[in-house]
């Protein structure tokens, strides 16, 4: 079974149509990409995966389950992460903590019990450190756990922000444009690190315009143009298709 | 743990302060120095709202009165006419009542401050709860708006109701016996115990607080403040800790009002005024907003001062002040203080521009 079946998912604002019937699979263990030029309906579509707002018509099925009026919480709670184009790190904590909030689904003290630091909790504030940092490890910036997560380098906020998704102990995770905004070779770490998620046992869905980045890691590449889906294919056969090399040459008749 | 070590200083300095007070002859500084212990008790509550959580309030001296003004009405509203009723009776039996004479000597019938206490706190976290599911949608100026609207109902609420005491509020409040030869009152024999009675109440808040911010529920407010879109990506449920958070400070704010209520003997409308909800922003603002130990700090200081009568009849007018200087100079609070610095960006911005213009 696929982790994640969209079927014929479709968003209207107004009279535009942003992502007309799209239809595709994520099989666990895989690197899926969702490619294609500006305005073509990548982010309309993870944010209608992750929740942030319903689709129009179709549906998302998530380890077989509905996710039809999911809020975002919810979604995370059933095991899926994302992350954000334009980094969202939380502003006035540490790389560390930030990490730790990614625990939140899988701890459970509540005001009270955080108030008189309930004994059970102390374990679990142990636990949710202790993972966090093997997190950071596994992203190979523990020796920043304790800075200020807004103050270090772009490339390293992005290596944050995934182990703060991984915390979540997601079984897929969303990478909204992890290549936007870095350099050449702040990409190809970025590009290294992927790989070493998806080799951790997270499936990995991301929506992304560098091609370097996505012809070299990923399984499978879904091509996106004005809403509809035009291509779905392994990288080697996305760069022979005539209808992809014409968007991307800019071309009189895109789709 | 930790948490608890911390605030040892702090007991250290409350203790030194009693003994100096006794030394040089000042012991009537204690008697603000204990209303201020509850005014920072309100607004370290509103720290947490505000700093950590993200969500201004413009609202609380509201939930303050509301606090006050019930516990006021409650236990000094004679019930003997009432004497017959069925559910009275009840109540009597069950020991939430308290029987007395007032000053001319009439019998008086009214609920135990225990009580009282109980129904105020609960009610200010009632209404806060269902002022807060609609209110909580808002973002920023709107729901400062909105929690400002709700400020000015409760004053005028109190303002027009013959049970609170329309323009004279309520007076002749009966100490609040908390244990046995430890009671809440403005009597004078009692004013060093109610000096410890308030900062030991703001003191343990104080820990609680401390503890939560640093703590699962800490981390996901901070988190709703840094990104409330990848808070919510993170698995939070952000308008059900932003509704929890807002209940819990107007829980602190109603015991605040309760226990000053009690300590003064009275509460008069000038409590739940809108100046006395910017008051206490303007403080937590001071405080460094995500900064509880400044918070406590300055609201202690300025509620002392402006209490000893400091800023006279510009008391309104010196928290207006402080806000915009605040907002100014140090947006970060004063114990970020780099004002040398600020006053040359500004000023330095001023002269370029008219520069330009030139």
């Amino acid at each position: 079974m696929a982790l994640l079946e969209i079927h014929q998912l479709t968003k209207r604002f107004g009279g535009l149509l942003a992502v007309n019937e799209v239809s595709f699979q994520v099989e666990p263990g895989q690197i899926k990409a969702v490619i294609g030029p500006n305005g073509a309906g990548k982010t309309t579509l993870f944010n209608m995966i992750s929740g942030t707002f319903p689709a129009s018509s179709g549906t998302v099925f998530f380890k077989g389950r509905g996710l039809k009026g999911k809020k975002p919480f919810q979604v995370a709670t059933l095991g899926m992460a994302r992350t954000f184009q334009n980094i969202k790190m939380f502003s006035g904590m540490t790389a560390l903590e930030n990490v730790m909030v990614g625990r939140h689904v899988l701890s459970k003290a509540g005001f009270t019990a955080s108030m008189f630091r309930m004994p059970w909790t102390w374990k679990e504030e142990k636990d949710i450190r202790g993972k966090s940092m093997e997190l950071l490890a596994l992203l190979e910036i523990e020796e920043h756990a304790h800075t200020d997560a807004q103050s270090l380098a772009f490339g390293q906020q992005r290596a944050v922000e995934f182990a703060r998704a991984l915390a979540v102990e997601p079984s897929l995770l969303l990478l909204d444009e992890p290549a936007a905004g870095l350099n050449m070779y702040e990409t190809a770490e970025v590009a290294r690190l992927i790989t070493k998620i998806r080799d951790f046992g997270v499936t990995v869905l991301l929506v992304e315009h560098d091609m370097s980045l996505v012809m070299d890691i990923s399984d499978e590449i879904v091509v996106l143009c004005f809403g509809e889906k035009i291509a779905e294919d392994t990288p080697a056969s996305i760069q022979k298709n005539q209808e992809v090399i014409q968007i991307y040459l800019g071309e009189d008749r895109p789709c | 743990m930790k948490n608890l070590l911390t605030i040892l200083p702090l007991l250290a300095v409350v203790i030194l302060v009693h003994y100096l007070t006794s030394a040089t002859d000042t012991m009537y500084y204690l008697t603000q120095l204990t209303m201020s212990a509850y005014y920072a008790l309100l607004i370290i509550g509103l720290c947490v709202l505000m700093g950590y959580a993200g969500q201004i309030s413009l609202g609380h001296a509201g939930f303050f009165a509301i606090g006050g003004y019930l516990s006021a009405s409650l236990t000094t509203h004679n019930l003997i006419p009432y004497q017959d009723n069925a559910l009275l009776a009840f109540l009597e039996s069950s020991g939430m009542l308290v029987s007395g004479h007032d000053l001319y000597g009439e019998a008086l019938l009214v609920v135990s401050p225990w009580a009282a206490c109980l129904v105020a706190v609960s009610s200010a976290a009632v209404i806060a709860y269902f002022i807060g599911i609609p209110v909580l949608k808002l973002k920023g100026h709107y729901l400062a708006m909105a929690t400002l609207g709700f400020g000015i109902i409760i004053y005028r609420i109190v303002l027009a109701l013959e049970y609170f005491g329309e323009a004279d509020g309520i007076s002749e409040v009966p100490a609040f016996v908390l244990l046995p030869g430890l009671s809440v009152s403005g009597n004078f024999s009692d004013r060093v115990q109610n000096y410890y009675i308030a900062w030991g109440v703001l003191l343990f808040a104080m820990v609680l607080l401390l503890n939560l911010i640093d703590s699962r529920v800490g981390r996901a407010l901070r988190g709703i403040h840094g990104s409330e879109e990848a808070a919510d990506a993170m698995g939070v449920n952000t308008s059900r800790f932003k509704l929890q958070t807002f209940v819990l400070s107007a829980v602190f704010a109603a015991i605040a009002g309760v226990f000053l209520t009690h300590y003064n003997g009275g509460i008069g409308p000038s409590e739940a005024g809108v100046m006395k909800s910017v008051r206490y922003v303007a403080i937590v603002a001071v405080g460094g907003m995500a900064h509880l130990w400044g918070t406590l700090l300055m609201g202690v200081v300025l509620t002392f001062l402006s209490l000893r009568g400091v800023f006279g009849s510009y008391d309104d007018a010196v928290f207006g002040i402080v806000l915009i200087l605040i907002m100014l100079f140090a947006p970060n609070g004063i114990l970020s203080l780099n004002i040398r610095h600020r006053i040359k960006t500004i000023f330095g911005r001023g002269k370029k521009r008219r520069e330009e213009e030139v």
